[in-house]
């Protein structure tokens, strides 16, 4: 592994940690950080001004950090990454639970953007890795997993990546509206999803949520939906300002 | 608000009359059929109970567990069929209800479609309404809860509407009976062709319009006789639909390729599978109708919605949904039990109604069937009717969309989702209705999930042997910890069936319909007819089988079974060998067993029985089997295989449960 590569590979480890820690909470503290990764404060918070030049974070000493959309983007392709290697060795190669995060840990950082597509169609696109958080959407320019599956490996580069943010639609914060981007999910799901309204471009938020995993409320074509957190996990928006 | 129902039928009643005298007109006497299709909960119900009155046939469509409202109506003169389709949202999914719906209207042509549409949430509903249009069958739009909408300062422009979509287009409200009489005026104008709806096709965007042509083009050329409109045909396989396809390709395959080819056109111009483009651009053309029909004026915030925000709190929530769960049981309970004492003693006060075991097989017989019909009408009948009545309220009101919405995480546990709760709160006060009214839920698999877990719930006669034979005999703690295992049971067997049962759980997406005051008529109907529909279906049951249990015994058939079944009885369950004969009674009737014992030994059971065996029989016949009116509910629901494994599961569950507790109270001397 070269330098190069070993560096990528740190930013990555940390972004995915920030981004693991920002579902959660809304500023995210070095400590926390720190108590995640195993390494001493003083690192990380070299580190994250490293981060912050680079344009991935916006840190502050004392209040803490956030990621940007460019380190939005790569938190979420490696956390992809990492999820999908944790179903793929617990679905397919029958690993034992405990093994899980370390060994995909370790793979996430070589893992090609081909084989993240091709493992994600074997997987049949899932959406949640083995300790139920959901996996980021993929950055292809699709809108469906049918579009994908129908797609040869050469052709994906004509369908492009997509520059913007997708997030589920339960992450979507009071008053935010999102234009539906992306439906993960058979064709089944897809059809439902469409039949209620919930197309791609419609325009959608968020009413409510209930607690306890509990569905989502949103308001989508004059009428209000409530979408389980299964299939509301699956819908993912680009923001509208 | 009933007496203006009651005017508005009054004056219809009338006018019919009046038609029927002077018999002068040209009026055309051949029955029309009309159906009544549209989303959920858009008021389509209210529509045919007030049309149809009580004049109404509830039942199943021919092999589905859907249900088929039916009803007959007199208007001017005319006799006409009302059939009430399943609410849906669309014609491309393969839920029952859009089969059932589409092969209805394609198939037994009515005479004319009344789409009922909810005017407050007109885009929605004309996506469907458009799916209809292109059925090409003639239809009338009735754009109903228009004093809602107003509410909400939504105006709607019928006129305008009537323009774009090319059919006429009646606005009403439904539950006061307004603009029902111009609505049948209209439906029936269509149904003889003395209004026509417009030919014209509502087109898509140029990319997809000009393909559904071309195959349109194609089908046509080829005469498939299909039975649905070829415009139809060709916009549903460019969708993709798995049904449709079949169909055609039984009978061109030349269409099904092209299609295919057409659709991978339209995928490749927009990077979208093309039923999603379809979606959408039906959609697109729902929202450009919708929005040229409807005056927006200032979005109001209504007494519903602040309604809405309480009962879906994030901590009152919870408490509404207790309140509402806990008072439809409490009120079922309460009710029911005073309606079945009263009917209990009265029945009491003219025969007696206990089991008899001797004298002549004439008088054995009879006072087997008349105690069929007395548990039909003291035990079942009491608890259903209110609580329909309660639930029809509750449901039309839209706070059961709301407890759906909050309970569907803990129901989740158990692998169904929020809307599952209501059948399960049923099944306390009788497990038959419970089951019936599973058919909430969206697939097979979570009805059968539900049903199964219902079987196992303390419903009233249950409740009955438990405090009659333990809280009597044993003791109030011992009644208690039996209703506490029976739950228990009742959610450890619901977890295992969900892994055994093969298949996905379906997620929850429900519209959240606005909040409204719900009437009392309607519920009252809705009641009936169900209440109705079930009578025909348990009471054949009850007296069949009540009489021929108690047959079979005088004739003594019934004690070599006892004495075949003495291994487990005696030996495994360590109950006395007449167990078995009563236990055989109580599948008729769970509170049988306790009758039998009664008739067989008097009221001093303490003589007979021991502490232990008094726990072992009440928990074995709780569990044992369901019984036989929950049987019959069963099969019709669910089919052969199904009702056996049922039966089955249930039986090993309480030779199991029982045999473990027997040992575990002998060994510890908990007793």
């Amino acid at each position: 592994m070269s330098n190069n590569e070993k560096l990528s590979a740190n930013i990555e480890e940390y972004l995915e940690a920030i981004y693991k820690i920002s579902q959660n909470e809304k500023i995210v503290k070095t400590s926390r950080i720190s108590k995640d990764l195993g390494i001493t404060p003083a690192s990380v918070s070299e580190m994250l001004k490293k981060l912050d030049k680079m344009d991935y974070v916006n840190y502050s000493q004392y209040k803490g950090v956030k990621l940007t959309g460019n380190g939005l983007i790569v938190a979420k392709k490696i956390t992809r990454k990492h999820r999908l290697l944790e179903r793929f060795l617990r679905d397919i190669l029958k690993l034992k639970d405990h093994i899980l995060h370390d060994q995909a840990c370790e793979m996430e950082h070589s893992l090609s953007d081909d084989a993240e597509r091709a493992l994600c169609q074997v997987l049949e696109h899932p959406d949640k890795c083995p300790g139920d958080r959901v996996i980021p959407a993929c950055d292809l320019k699709f809108t469906t997993c049918e579009e994908c599956m129908s797609r040869k490996e050469e052709e994906v580069n004509e369908v492009g990546k997509r520059n913007e943010n997708l997030i589920p639609i339960m992450e979507l914060e009071d008053k935010q509206k999102g234009k539906v981007s992306f439906i993960r999910g058979d064709y089944k799901v897809i059809r439902r999803l469409l039949d209620m309204g919930i197309t791609i471009g419609a325009s959608i938020s968020v009413i409510k949520i209930a607690p306890l995993s509990g569905p989502v409320e949103v308001a989508i074509r004059g009428s209000k939906l409530a979408i389980g957190r299964d299939i509301a996990c699956n819908v993912f928006v680009e923001l509208i300002e | 608000m009933n007496q203006t129902i009651n005017n508005k039928t009054g004056k219809t009643t009338e006018e019919k009359s009046n038609t029927e005298n002077s018999n002068g007109q040209d009026v055309p006497h051949k029955d029309i059929v009309i159906a009544l299709a549209g989303n959920a909960n858009v008021g389509k119900s209210v529509v045919f109970n007030e049309l149809t009155g009580s004049n109404q046939i509830i039942g199943n469509w021919p092999g589905k567990t859907v249900e088929r409202a039916e009803g007959k109506l007199h208007f001017e003169g005319q006799d006409i069929d009302v059939i009430d389709l399943p609410g849906i949202y669309s014609f491309s999914t393969y839920s029952m209800e859009e089969i059932v719906s589409r092969e209805y209207i394609a198939f037994k042509k009515p005479d004319v479609v009344i789409n009922v549409v909810d005017a407050s949430v007109l885009e929605r509903n004309l996506f469907f309404t458009i799916q209809l249009k292109e059925m090409n069958v003639p239809m009338v739009v009735c754009v109903n809860q228009i004093d809602l909408a107003k509410q909400k300062g939504i105006i709607i422009d019928t006129e305008k509407l009537e323009a774009a979509l090319g059919v006429p287009v009646v606005a009403t409200v439904a539950i006061r009976g307004e603009g029902l009489h111009e609505l049948m005026e209209v439906a029936t104008q269509v149904a003889y062709n003395k209004k026509k709806n417009r030919k014209t096709t509502l087109e898509y965007g140029a990319e997809v319009e000009n393909r559904i042509k071309t195959l349109n083009n194609l089908i046509e050329s080829k005469n498939l006789d299909l039975g649905y409109p070829s415009r139809w045909v060709a916009i549903k396989l460019l969708e993709n639909d798995i049904e449709i396809r079949k169909l055609v390709e039984s009978k061109s395959r030349d269409v099904v390729n092209a299609a295919f080819n057409l659709a991978s056109e339209i995928e490749d111009i927009h990077k979208e599978p093309s039923f999603a483009v379809i979606a959408s651009e039906r959609y697109f053309i729902a929202n450009q109708f919708a929005h040229g029909a409807q005056l927006q004026s200032d979005i109001k915030i209504t007494f519903s919605e602040r309604l809405d925000r309480l009962v879906t709190h994030r901590v009152l929530g919870y408490f509404v949904s207790a309140l509402v769960v806990g008072g439809l049981l409490l009120w079922t309970f309460i009710v029911g039990d005073f309606f079945s004492n009263l009917l209990t003693s009265a029945f009491g006060f003219f025969h007696p109604v206990d089991p008899k075991i001797s004298g002549s097989l004439v008088t054995i017989l009879y006072n087997g069937a008349f105690g069929g019909i007395v548990a039909g009408v003291t035990l079942v009948l009491p608890f259903v009717i209110p609580f329909y009545l309660m639930l029809s309220l509750i449901e039309n009101s839209g706070i059961l969309t709301r407890v759906a919405f909050m309970m569907d995480s803990a129901m989740h546990k158990i692998g169904l989702h929020g809307k599952a709760l209501i059948p399960m709160i049923l099944g306390y006060g009788c497990n038959v209705p419970a089951i019936e009214s599973t058919r909430i839920l969206e697939t097979r698999r979570e009805r059968l999930l539900a049903a199964f877990a219902i079987t196992f719930a303390p419903c009233a006669a249950r409740t009955i042997v438990i405090l009659g034979l333990v809280a009597v005999f044993v003791s109030v703690w011992w009644a208690l910890a039996l209703y506490v295992i029976d739950i228990a049971v009742m959610f450890m067997l619901g977890r295992i069936a969900l892994k055994v049962v093969p298949g996905e759980t379906s997620g929850l997406i429900m519209e959240m319909h606005t909040f409204k005051v719900p009437s009392l008529s309607v519920a009252a109907k809705q009641t009936w007819s169900r209440t109705k529909s079930l009578i025909y279906v348990v009471f054949p049951i009850y007296i069949i089988g009540s009489a021929l249990i108690q047959g079979l015994y005088a004739i003594g058939l019934l004690t070599p079974v006892a004495n075949f079944l003495a291994p487990i009885t005696v030996v495994w369950l360590g109950l006395p060998v007449i167990a078995g004969v009563v236990l055989i009674f109580g599948a008729v009737r769970k509170e049988f067993t306790l009758l039998m014992l009664v008739a067989l030994f008097g009221t001093n059971l303490a003589a007979i029985l021991t502490p232990i065996q008094f726990i072992i029989l009440a928990l074995v016949s709780m569990l044992f089997i369901p019984c036989l009116a929950t049987l019959t509910i069963l099969l019709r629901e669910f089919g052969w295989k199904a009702t056996v494994s049922i039966a089955l599961a249930n039986i090993i569950t309480a030779l199991f449960v029982g045999g473990i507790a027997y040992r575990i109270i002998d060994l510890f001397k908990l007793y």
